[in-house]
C-alpha cells in the first residue's frame, strides 16, 4: 500500500485534468463528466496500481446536480480511492457508461438509473431494476409520493 | 471489452423455451426470480430479476436518525445482522472520532464470528438441501440453534437483535456469554467431521460441484464478487485483512484462499471459514476485558458534514457503507453496497452451458439472501 | 415339513371349496376375484399409510428428530390425518391443461403398482395368481407407471411437470435394462419364471448366499437400479424439488396427488418385495443346508413374517439411501447406468450362465 502523498502524484500524473480532494478517510478524485470514461479506462488499465475492483458505485442527488461517486480498490496493492463525477444537468442527467470498464458496474448503474433517472449511455441493458416503468426516481430529493410516504415534521 | 463482458452478454429469441424459476421456488432461498432459458436440460441463459421485496432502506434512512438506521440495516442481510449493524456503528464512531472501549470491541468480534458460524450453519444446511440431500439441512440447524440460543440469552431476540450502537452496545452481555460460547466452541469442534462426513466426502456431492460454475480470478474481481465465493476463486478479498476495522488487526488468523473457482471450492472456503471462526473466538472469548459496554456518547448522534465509507467483512462478502452528512442528524444519502448484490449477477457467467441441476448447485455455494439484494 | 401349519393354502382351498358349492363356477369366480379385490385395495391402503409413516419415522430417526408424535400414540395416526386432510383438499382445475389425459394419469401410475401386487407371493399358498412368467409379469406391469408419469407431465401444461416427465422417461428407460438383467441371473439360476418355483428352490438356502458372487453383483445392481426406477432419492430426478420445485406432479393437488405419493411408496414395497423373494427367498425360512434341528426352528416362525420381514428391511435401505446422498444430475445418473451398470450386469449373466453350467454354486 502507498502512503498518500505517492498516490496522489500518481494520480495527478495519470489524470492530468482531474481535481484531487485530501479526505478525511481516502483520496478524492473529482473527474469532468465528458473525461469519465477515459479516466475509468486509465484508472483500471495502468501497470502501476490498476484499480480494477470497483467496491461501489453510488449516485447523489444534490439539488441541483447528481454525483456519481465510484469507490475504487487496486487488488493488487490495496489502495483505495473515490472518484466522484459531477452531472450538471439536473433535468436530464446523463453520463458515459463505465460498465464495459467494470462488468460490475453494469449493474450498479442499472441501480442508479432506477432510483436517480441517470442515464448510462451506451449501457448495454439499461432497464429498470427493481421498480416497474413510469415510476418516477425515488431517491431524487424532489420525489413526492403523497400516499406511501409519510413526511415527519419535527 | 473485456472477456467477462463478452461472456455476460444475452441474445433472446422469441422460440426461447423459458422457465422462470421464483420469485417463489426451493432453491433460490426468497423472492429471486431467475428468468432460465433452456435447451434440453441445458441453460443458455439466466437472467436475475429482482426487486420482489425491495423496501428502499436507502430513502427511508434518509428520514432516520444512525441510532434508526441500524434496525433497518439488520433486515438486509438478516443472516449477517451483527456485521450490518456493525458497520453503521464503525462509520459513525470512526467520523466522531470515538474511542470505543476495549470490552466492546472484544464482545463486537466475538459476535461477528458466532454470526459468521450461524450464518454458514443455515448455507451449509440449504446447500445440501439444494443438492437433494436432506439431512444436512437438520444438523446444520442443531449446531445453529446454539449459538442462537446464546443470541437470545443476552440480547432476548435470535436473529436481528440490533444490540449495536454507535460507541459501543445497547447493554452489557449475559454474565454467563464467555462460558458458554466456549461451550459451542468445544461442543462445535467435535461436530465439525460429522459435516465432513455427511457432504464433504460424498462421492455424488464431489460429482455435483467439483468443476461446475468455474469463476476465475478476473471474473470474481471484475464483478466484484466478495466473500467466501469470491475467495473460492483467489480473489483475496477478506476486509478483515485488507482494511482491519475493530479488533481484527490484533487478532491471528488466516485468510482462507482457493484457487479452483468451482462449487467445490467456494464450499471448502466456508468449511474452512467456519474452523477459523472457532480459531478467533478460541483467541478471543477469554479475554473479554472488563469494563464499560459504552462510550460517552450525545443522545442525538449528528456527524459533521462529508462523506464517509464503511467497510466490514459480513458473512457473505464485503458490505460498504458510504453516508454522505449534510451535518444534521438524519444522513443526507446512504448507500449500501451490499455483497449479495454484486455475488448475484456473476450467475449467467458462471450457469451458462451446464445444466439446470448445475444453475441450483451454483447458486446454492453463491449464498445468495435476496433481502440483501433488494435492500 | 411343519412349514404346512401356517400355509394358507387350506385357507384359500376351503373358501374356494365353499363358493363354489354354494353358486355356479363362473359366479364363484366373480365372487373370488371380488373379494381378492377388496383385500388388496384394503390391504394397499393400509401398507400404503404405514409406509409413509415408516418414511417419516426413519427420516426422523436420521435426522435427530422425532417425527410425528401428536396425533395418536407415537404420531400412528398422522398419516390417518393427513389422508384425511388429502382427500377433502380442493382438486384445482387447470387452465389450458389436457383435462383428459390430466385426470386419466394418476390412475394409470397407481394400477400399474396395483396389478404388480397380483403375482407376489406373501406367504406360503398366499398368492393372487401364481403365473409361469411371474417376474416378466411383474416387470412389465411395474413399468407402465412411466407412462401414467409422461402423460402426466404432458398433459400439465407446465415446463417444469414437461422436464420432470422426460427425465423420468429416459431414467425409467434406461434402469429398466439393468432391473431386467440383474432378475435374469437370479431366473437363470433356479431355472423358472414361476415366483413360487424360485420361492421353492431356494428351500435349502437363499440365492444371495447359493449363488454366492454373481447373485451379490446382481443384488447390488438390482438395488440401485430399482431405487433409478422408482424415481427415489438419489436419483428422484423426476420431482427433483430443489430444481423443478416438484416435477412431474407439480400441478397436482388433493387426491390425484395422493395418488402419486401412494404409488410411490407401493412401488418401493414391490420392489422391496421382488429382491426380497428372488434373493432372499421370499417367505422361505432362513435354512442351511443339512442342519436339520437348526432348519426345523426356523419353521416355527410363519412365512408371513419372514417375507414383511425381509421387505422391510429392503425398504429400510432403500430409505437410508435417500436420507443420506445428495441428488444425482440427469448425465451423471444415466452414465452410471449406460456406462457401468449395464456392463456390468450383461457381464453378470455370462458369469452366472457359466456357474450354473459348471454347476459352481450350492
Amino acid at each position: 500500500m502507498k502512503n498518500k502523498e505517492e498516490l496522489k502524484s500518481f494520480i495527478a500524473g495519470l489524470l492530468p485534468f482531474a481535481t484531487l480532494i485530501e479526505g478525511k478517510q481516502y483520496l478524492e478524485v473529482l473527474v469532468p463528466a465528458d473525461k469519465w470514461h477515459e479516466a475509468a479506462q486509465k484508472l483500471k488499465d495502468n501497470n502501476k496500481i490498476p484499480f480494477d475492483y470497483l467496491v461501489s458505485l453510488a449516485a447523489v442527488d444534490f439539488v441541483t446536480k447528481f454525483s456519481v461517486v465510484c469507490h475504487l480498490e487496486s487488488t493488487d496493492t490495496h489502495d483505495f480511492i473515490v472518484v466522484r463525477v459531477d452531472i450538471e444537468d439536473h433535468e436530464k442527467p446523463q453520463i458515459e457508461t463505465v460498465s464495459d470498464v467494470w462488468v460490475t458496474a453494469e449493474y450498479h448503474e442499472r441501480e442508479a438509473f432506477d432510483l436517480f433517472g441517470i442515464r448510462f449511455k451506451h449501457h448495454p441493458d439499461l432497464r429498470r431494476l427493481f421498480l416497474e416503468e413510469g415510476y418516477g426516481f425515488p431517491l431524487r430529493k424532489d420525489f413526492k409520493d403523497e400516499i406511501n410516504i409519510i413526511e415527519l415534521s419535527n | 471489452m473485456s472477456e467477462e463482458v463478452t461472456k455476460n452478454i444475452i441474445v433472446r429469441d422469441d422460440e426461447d423455451y423459458i422457465i422462470n424459476m421464483g420469485p417463489q421456488h426451493p432453491s433460490t432461498h426468497g423472492v429471486l426470480r431467475l428468468e432460465v432459458c433452456l435447451n434440453g436440460e441445458t441453460v443458455k441463459y439466466v437472467i436475475p430479476h429482482i426487486g420482489y421485496i425491495h423496501r428502499a432502506i436507502e430513502k427511508m434512512s434518509e428520514s432516520d436518525t444512525y441510532k434508526q438506521i441500524i434496525h433497518l440495516t439488520d433486515r438486509m442481510d438478516y443472516l449477517s445482522a451483527h456485521m450490518n449493524n456493525e458497520a453503521v456503528c464503525l462509520a459513525v464512531e470512526n467520523a466522531l472520532e470515538i474511542e470505543v472501549p476495549k470490552r466492546v470491541q472484544y464482545i463486537r468480534v466475538v459476535l461477528d464470528e458466532l454470526t459468521r458460524l450461524a450464518s454458514h450453519h443455515l448455507w451449509w444446511s440449504a446447500f445440501g438441501m439444494d443438492l437433494g440431500a436432506l439431512t444436512a439441512f437438520f444438523y446444520g440447524m442443531r449446531d445453529r440453534e446454539k449459538i442462537l440460543a446464546i443470541f437470545e440469552e443476552s440480547f432476548g431476540s435470535r436473529l436481528l437483535h440490533s444490540f449495536n450502537t454507535p460507541g459501543g452496545l445497547m447493554h452489557d452481555v449475559h454474565p454467563d456469554f464467555q462460558k458458554h460460547t466456549m461451550e459451542f466452541v468445544r461442543y462445535f469442534r467435535k461436530k465439525l467431521p460429522e459435516y465432513k462426513q455427511l457432504l464433504t466426502d460424498n462421492v455424488i456431492f464431489h460429482n455435483r460441484t467439483q468443476g461446475i460454475g468455474k469463476m476465475s480470478r478476473e471474473t470474481a474481481i471484475a464483478f466484484g464478487v466478495t466473500g467466501p465465493s469470491g475467495r473460492g476463486s483467489g480473489f483475496a478479498c477478506d476486509v478483515r485483512k485488507v482494511a482491519p476495522y475493530g479488533l481484527y488487526k490484533e487478532i491471528d488468523f488466516n485468510e482462507i484462499l482457493y484457487d479452483e473457482g468451482d462449487s467445490f471450492a467456494r464450499y471448502l472456503v466456508r468449511m474452512d471459514e467456519m474452523e477459523e471462526s472457532l480459531n478467533i473466538l478460541e483467541q478471543v472469548t477469554d479475554n473479554i476485558p472488563e469494563g464499560d459496554y459504552t462510550a460517552k456518547m450525545k443522545s442525538i448522534v449528528k456527524l459533521p458534514e462529508g462523506e464517509y465509507f464503511q467497510r466490514v467483512e459480513t458473512a457473505r462478502g464485503e458490505l460498504g457503507i458510504y453516508i454522505v452528512s449534510d451535518g444534521k442528524k438524519f444522513p443526507y444519502r446512504i448507500k449500501f453496497r451490499s455483497p449479495n448484490f454484486s455475488n448475484l449477477f456473476v450467475l449467467n457467467t458462471l450457469a451458462k452451458g451446464g445444466l439446470i441441476a448445475d444453475l441450483v448447485a451454483i447458486s446454492g455455494s453463491l449464498d445468495l439472501v435476496i433481502p440483501d439484494i433488494d435492500r | 415339513m411343519l412349514l404346512d401349519i401356517y400355509s394358507f393354502s387350506t385357507l384359500t382351498a376351503s373358501i374356494n371349496k365353499d363358493l363354489h358349492a354354494a353358486m355356479t363356477p363362473w359366479l364363484a369366480v366373480a365372487t373370488e376375484l371380488v373379494l381378492i379385490g377388496l383385500l388388496f385395495l384394503t390391504f394397499y391402503a393400509l401398507l400404503g399409510l404405514f409406509l409413509v409413516y415408516l418414511e417419516r419415522k426413519v427420516c426422523a430417526v436420521m435426522q435427530n428428530r422425532i417425527g410425528p408424535n401428536r396425533v395418536g400414540k407415537w404420531g400412528v395416526f398422522q398419516t390417518i390425518a393427513d389422508l384425511i386432510k388429502l382427500v377433502t383438499k380442493e382438486l384445482i382445475p387447470i387452465k389450458n391443461a389436457d383435462s383428459f389425459l390430466f385426470n386419466l394419469a394418476p390412475f394409470i401410475v397407481i394400477i400399474a403398482s396395483f396389478m404388480a401386487m397380483a403375482a407376489l407371493p406373501f406367504a406360503k399358498g398366499l398368492q393372487a395368481i401364481d403365473f409361469n412368467i411371474g417376474i416378466f409379469y411383474i416387470i412389465a406391469v411395474s413399468s407402465l407407471g412411466v407412462v401414467g408419469i409422461l402423460i402426466a407431465g404432458w398433459s400439465s401444461n407446465s415446463k417444469y411437470s414437461l422436464i420432470g416427465a422426460m427425465r423420468s422417461g429416459a431414467q425409467v428407460v434406461s434402469y429398466e435394462l439393468s432391473v431386467g438383467l440383474s432378475l435374469l441371473a437370479i431366473v437363470v439360476l433356479s431355472g423358472s419364471m414361476q415366483l413360487s418355483t424360485i420361492v421353492e428352490s431356494q428351500a435349502n438356502g437363499w440365492w444371495i448366499f447359493k449363488g454366492h458372487i454373481p447373485a451379490l453383483i446382481a443384488f447390488v445392481i438390482y438395488l440401485i437400479a430399482s431405487t433409478a426406477e422408482i424415481n427415489r432419492g438419489p436419483f428422484d430426478l423426476a420431482e427433483a424439488e430443489s430444481e423443478l420445485t416438484a416435477g412431474f406432479h407439480t400441478e397436482y393437488s388433493g387426491i390425484k396427488f395422493a395418488f402419486f405419493f401412494l404409488a410411490e411408496y407401493i412401488n418401493m414395497f414391490i420392489v422391496a418385495a421382488i429382491a426380497a423373494t428372488l434373493f432372499f427367498g421370499g417367505w422361505m425360512p432362513f435354512h442351511i443346508d443339512h442342519w436339520e434341528a437348526f432348519n426345523r426352528v426356523m419353521d416355527y416362525i410363519p412365512s408371513i413374517v419372514w417375507f414383511f420381514g425381509k421387505t422391510f428391511i429392503i425398504i429400510y435401505l432403500i430409505m437410508w439411501f435417500k436420507w443420506t446422498f445428495p441428488r444425482l444430475r440427469i448425465d451423471q445418473l444415466l452414465n452410471l447406468e449406460w456406462k457401468y451398470l449395464l456392463p456390468l450386469s450383461l457381464m453378470n449373466i455370462v458369469i452366472v450362465s457359466f456357474v450354473v453350467l459348471m454347476g459352481w454354486y450350492f
